[in-house]
């Protein structure tokens, strides 16, 4: 007989399973973000495409060092430095950078390259729709990297 | 003459009504499995994702047809098609609505009603096992080869307490009156008592298990364990003929609903559904999808909510428990019969 009551409290579990899910059905609203539609929320650290940014009065901070490119661990960084010419200069600095490359396709996104910036001029930052239709696409231009595109997200508020 | 012709062409709406009711049934589970999940399902592909049923028809059939080298040709192509088709041939004796009387012509809803309704769906849904089991040998696969053999203890060790209480049924149609009957058609015809409605339905929970198993439904879908078969039977599989297998279950969870929704709650009968009337044939139509929708639901219900048993838990279910419950409740319904009736 005890087989028997194995079953009904079987029955019992499976019903009370049952009136969980139901509940679940009629009562809470999904969860999902439809993220291409609505802004994914990220945290206010979070990682994301390289951005070079630039002092107020437009001149680029970037001076290029090279220690970005030292400090990356994957060697995803090119930089070429030039002379700036002193009449229309590029950047506050003696030089600045002829060429900044990022490769996506070699980036762990660790953001060594930012630690190592002297004048935070390379940033993390948060556009996280990096997905293209060629591989070339994933080799970002300096002119990419200066005008990063509007992130398509909202910081969470509760950290 | 005629009468061929237009029983060939009853056969071509069912069918076309039967795919398409796959394909939006697949629609329907996965947007309700999404709900119990709370997700979204399925919504890029037209207003409410409703085009998704569609597109996946579509990437389907325009896959590439790869027979793997080591395969048995011939049954392999035609396991699909043998599990397919009697999921499809089922419905022929369930009627979807009253009789249309246009003049003195009379259109009946079902494709054929024979006098031995209930023993051919036993019958047929026997069949349906073959085109498993023919699908996981000819694989030439251990894991097909498992679920399919899986499959056939299951179905087998199912159809027990499945013809159990299909008599228990057929048994009831004895009362008060000099012989019952096996069509469905006659069946939906008899008034019942309001005793003998509440009787039947204290069957309908072991009814529904029998058919879950039946259809390979979770929490019986054993055959297609993900964590130990890969797929089962269908792991040699793709495109068009994985899709029919899939069809396969989906149909014949909609023929399993369609029987219960005859035998338990009254097939197309609800209020306004009169025969003899212009408008009875559509409402009663109405009230057979609403009922066939309903049961739909249970089974995907049970799905989001209980886990997949083990295998031996299974087969002692069926033979400890389910069996000598509907033994138990067939001799109860001969009692009731004889003395009641």
């Amino acid at each position: 007989m005890s087989g028997f009551k194995d079953v009904l409290d079987g029955a019992a579990e499976i019903a009370k399973a049952m009136g969980f899910t139901l509940k679940t059905l009629v009562s809470e609203p999904p969860v999902t973000v439809e993220y291409p539609d609505e802004p994914m929320t990220i945290y206010p650290r979070f990682r994301g495409r390289h951005e070079l940014r630039r002092y107020e009065n437009g001149l680029e901070r970037c001076i290029g060092c090279c220690l970005c490119e030292a400090a990356c661990p994957t060697g995803a960084i090119h930089v070429e430095a030039a002379e700036n010419d002193p009449a229309h200069p590029t950047s506050p600095g003696e030089r600045y950078a002829s060429v900044y490359e990022v490769n996506l396709m070699r980036c762990i996104f660790c953001g060594d390259c930012e630690a190592a910036c002297p004048t935070e001029a390379v940033v993390l930052g948060h556009t996280i729709d990096l997905a293209v239709y060629n591989r070339r696409d994933m080799l970002l231009t300096k002119e990419q990297l200066l005008n990063p595109p509007d992130p398509n997200t909202v910081i969470r508020g509760d950290w | 003459m005629s009468i061929v012709l237009l029983s060939i062409l009853k056969s071509l709406a069912l069918i076309i009504l039967l795919l398409t009711g796959f394909a939006y049934l697949t629609y329907y589970e996965r947007k309700l499995l999404a709900r119990f999940h709370v997700r979204r399902g399925p919504n890029r592909a037209g207003p409410f994702g409703l085009l998704q049923p569609i597109a996946d028809a579509v990437k389907a059939i325009f896959k590439e047809e790869i027979v793997p080298g080591h395969v048995d040709k011939l049954i392999y192509i035609v396991a699909p098609a043998l599990s397919l088709i009697p999921a499809l041939v089922i419905f022929a004796v369930i009627p979807i609505a009253p009789d249309l009387r246009l003049g003195g012509f009379t259109l009946q809803f079902h494709v054929a009603d024979i006098n031995v309704g209930l023993l051919y769906l036993a019958a047929i849904a026997s069949v349906a096992t073959y085109g498993i089991i023919l699908g996981g040998w000819s694989s030439n696969n251990n894991y097909a080869l498992l679920g399919s053999l899986r499959t056939a203890a299951q179905m087998i060790s199912y159809e027990l307490p499945f013809g159990l209480l299909l008599a228990a049924i057929i048994l009831t149609t004895n009362i008060g009156r000099e012989a019952g009957t096996l069509s469905l058609i006659e069946i939906l015809n008899q008034p019942r008592p309001w005793w003998l409605w509440l009787w039947l339905w204290l069957a309908f929970p072991m009814f529904f298990i029998t058919m879950l198993a039946e259809s390979n439904r979770s929490p019986f879908d054993l055959p297609e364990t993900e964590n130990e078969l890969i797929a089962g039977f269908q792991v040699e599989y793709g495109g068009i003929k994985f899709a029919l297998f899939f069809m396969a279950e989906y149909i014949s969870m909609i023929t399993g609903s369609a029987i219960m929704a005859t035998l338990f709650f009254g097939g197309w009968r609800g209020p306004f559904a009169d025969p003899g009337t212009w408008y009875g044939p559509i409402v009663g139509f109405g009230w057979f999808f609403l009922k066939v929708v309903a049961l739909l639901f249970v089974y995907i219900w049970v799905r989001a909510s209980v886990p997949r048993i083990r295998y031996d838990q299974l087969l002692q279910f069926c033979w400890k428990v389910l069996t000598p419950l509907s033994i138990g409740y067939l001799v109860l319904t001969a009692l009731i019969v004889v003395f009641v009736g």
